[in-house]
């Protein structure tokens, strides 16, 4: 038996004619970081929900914490921390009795719930909030309680979907610290993003799905590695004088036009840069930038991630 | 290279027993209940109260005790004769309030029963603490008017009781079949007024509250017997004035007692269902 926190083979969920969900392959080892990157649609909190034991799968194998949803499911939702797309707080009761009481459906005594409830209200910087209700949060906060009470039982998986979609910048930074410190101490993670910059910041390993499948799989900079070339230049011009792809496809390893730029793939951003000036192409405006996990859902899918 | 050797301690969580389960649901709604007790307490007591008012005090000043209220009553001061019949009637209506929209709040505005599933705690425990709750409140604000009622000279002698026992049986039921509708409505639309238009309030007038079933037209009979509400008005008048007969009394209440199992069943399948897909 392999040592996978999570394993799925297969996997599918169909609601009716709609398949979110069409055959992945994954396997999550102890103490790491996965991420699920792709767009709204892609299926990930679909996933999510099987693995969190929720919702039944269709077909396929699932294993969780070494166990089948399908039959010990209250056995494994006792073990893990769930982060749901959407907030599910109970907004009529204060920040604290929300700790309190989501730890009591985990069979916890009651003395040992408030104690934990201070410790995560410190985690989550609400400690001076802890007697407003939830009604009265800000976005980041509400997210932030919902991280904390995720953590009242001490999970061995915490599985967050879409942990910061919504969230101011400040916020979204805040949240990534927290969400660094558990790694640290060792909680794996599933995440779901469809931000970039957030699968690269906090994933060792993600991978990328569109359509219900998955297009690639590895760390962030073995994708980029394979995917990509080391730099981009981004080229836009004035529409009267905008080149055709093809003009400069021999400047670079890959061009990408998108509606408003070109995306000039390659490994010296600069020097490619003097190349299509020298050939007489004049951009309005041009950025040499590194590969990103954008540039790889690009070339996977021929979509962008966010439109 | 020695390997990092990540060592996460074993999670405290475990799955409750299904009792359990169902407790903890109660107890958040407890928790719930103890901060917003003020706003409730006083609509499910001044409703109640108002009915008492302008029924059994407005109104049974104009019947007063002549001889066709004496007959209708059997003898009986009017107000004594009603008193029953409100506690059972209030339960019922209290029920089909707390089983309307705010079960269609917990599944898809404030979504706490996605959280409480999402715990080790399933569906069918999420739905049936609800029912259990719901229950719990009820018998409170029952208590609280039979005190009412016998500040007002309603009670009769210690019968009543076994109205308030009879009048939560019959809350129970309907909130059981009322909840589990709720379970199966995805949108507000007009579910729930056509519910309260066609069910709820012709249930309440044809239950024999406020005059006896036997004044109402031969076409309706039917629509009586199938009332929870008439069959628990029975039940909690004679037991509160003591004429209650044997087989009718047991009649009664298997209909109630049916009718609160197939809607607790109904109740933990959808449940179920809402909220594993
Ligand atoms: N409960 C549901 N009923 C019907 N269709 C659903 C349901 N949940 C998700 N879907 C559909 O499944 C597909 C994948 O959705 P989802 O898993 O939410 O993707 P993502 O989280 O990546 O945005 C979408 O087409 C969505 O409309
Ligand atoms: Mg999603």
């Amino acid at each position: 038996m392999s040592d996978a926190l999570v394993q799925a083979r297969g996997l599918r969920k169909s609601f009716g004619a709609v398949e979110a969900v069409r055959g992945i392959d994954v396997d999550v080892a102890p103490g790491e970081v996965f991420g699920f990157l792709g767009p709204n649609g892609a299926g990930k909190s679909s996933t999510m929900r099987m693995i969190a034991c929720v919702s039944p799968r269709s077909a396929g194998t699932l294993s969780v914490l070494g166990m089948d949803p399908g039959v010990d499911g209250p056995r494994i939702r006792a073990r893990i921390g769930v982060v749901p797309q959407l907030d599910n707080l109970d907004a009529e009761l204060s920040v604290r009795e929300n700790l309190e009481i989501y730890g009591r459906y985990f069979g916890l005594p009651r003395r040992h719930v408030k104690e934990k409830a201070a410790e995560l209200l410190e985690f989550a910087q609400l400690t001076e909030r802890a007697g407003d209700t939830v009604e009265e949060l800000s976005g980041g906060m509400k997210r932030r309680l919902t991280i904390a009470r995720s953590l009242v039982n001490d999970p061995e998986l915490l599985l967050l979907d879409e942990p910061t979609t919504g969230l101011d910048p400040q916020a979204r930074h805040l949240l990534w610290d927290r969400l660094y410190r558990l790694k640290r101490e060792g909680v794996t993670q599933i995440v779901t993003t469809h931000y970039m910059d957030e699968a690269e910041q906090l994933c060792d390993r993600l991978v990328v799905m569109d359509g219900g499948v998955i297009a690639a799989e590895g760390s962030p900079a073995e994708l980029i590695g394979r995917y990509s070339t080391r730099e981009v230049l981004e080229l836009r011009f004035d529409p009267e004088h905008r080149p055709t792809a093809e003009a400069l496809e021999r400047h670079a390893e890959r061009v990408e036009e998108l509606p408003d730029r070109f995306l000039l793939y390659t490994v010296d951003g600069e020097r490619t840069h003097g190349d299509v000036v020298g050939a007489g192409f004049v951009p309005l405006s041009s950025l040499v930038r590194r590969s990103s996990l954008e540039d790889v859902f690009l070339r996977l899918t021929g979509r962008t991630l966010v439109d | 290279m020695a390997a990092p050797t990540v060592s996460v301690a074993r999670s405290t969580g475990r799955a409750p027993t299904a009792l359990g389960g169902v407790g903890r649901v109660v107890e958040h709604h407890w928790r719930w209940y103890r901060r917003n007790w003020r706003a409730t307490a006083v609509s499910s007591i001044l409703q109640p109260l108002l009915f008492l008012l302008a029924f059994g005090v407005g109104f049974g000043a104009l019947v007063g005790s002549g001889p066709q209220a004496a007959a209708a009553t059997g003898g009986t001061p009017y107000l004594v004769w009603l008193a029953p019949a409100l506690l059972a009637m209030s339960a019922a209506q209290s029920a089909a309030f707390d089983s309307t929209y705010p079960i269609l709040s917990g599944f898809k505005w404030q979504r706490i029963y996605l959280a409480m599933s999402a715990g080790p705690i399933t569906g069918a425990q999420v739905g049936l603490g609800v029912l259990t709750w719901t229950g719990v409140k009820m018998f409170g604000s029952g208590a609280v008017y039979v005190v009412v009622i016998a500040i007002f000279g309603g009670v009769q002698g210690p019968g009543i009781v076994v109205s308030l026992l009879a009048a939560l049986l019959t809350g129970l039921a309907v909130a059981s079949l009322i909840t589990a509708f709720a379970a199966t409505v995805e949108n507000e639309g007009n579910a729930f007024s056509a519910l309260f238009r066609f069910v709820v309030i012709p249930m309440t007038l044809f239950s024999g509250t406020f005059f006896p079933v036997d004044r109402l037209p031969e076409w309706v009979q039917p629509v009586v017997w199938v009332s929870p509400l008439w069959h628990g008005t029975e039940v909690a008048r004679g037991a509160a004035l003591g004429t209650w007969r044997l087989l009718p009394t047991l009649g009664h209440l298997a209909v109630l007692v049916g009718l609160l199992v197939v809607g607790s069943v109904l109740v933990a399948r959808l449940f179920t269902r809402r909220l594993a897909r």
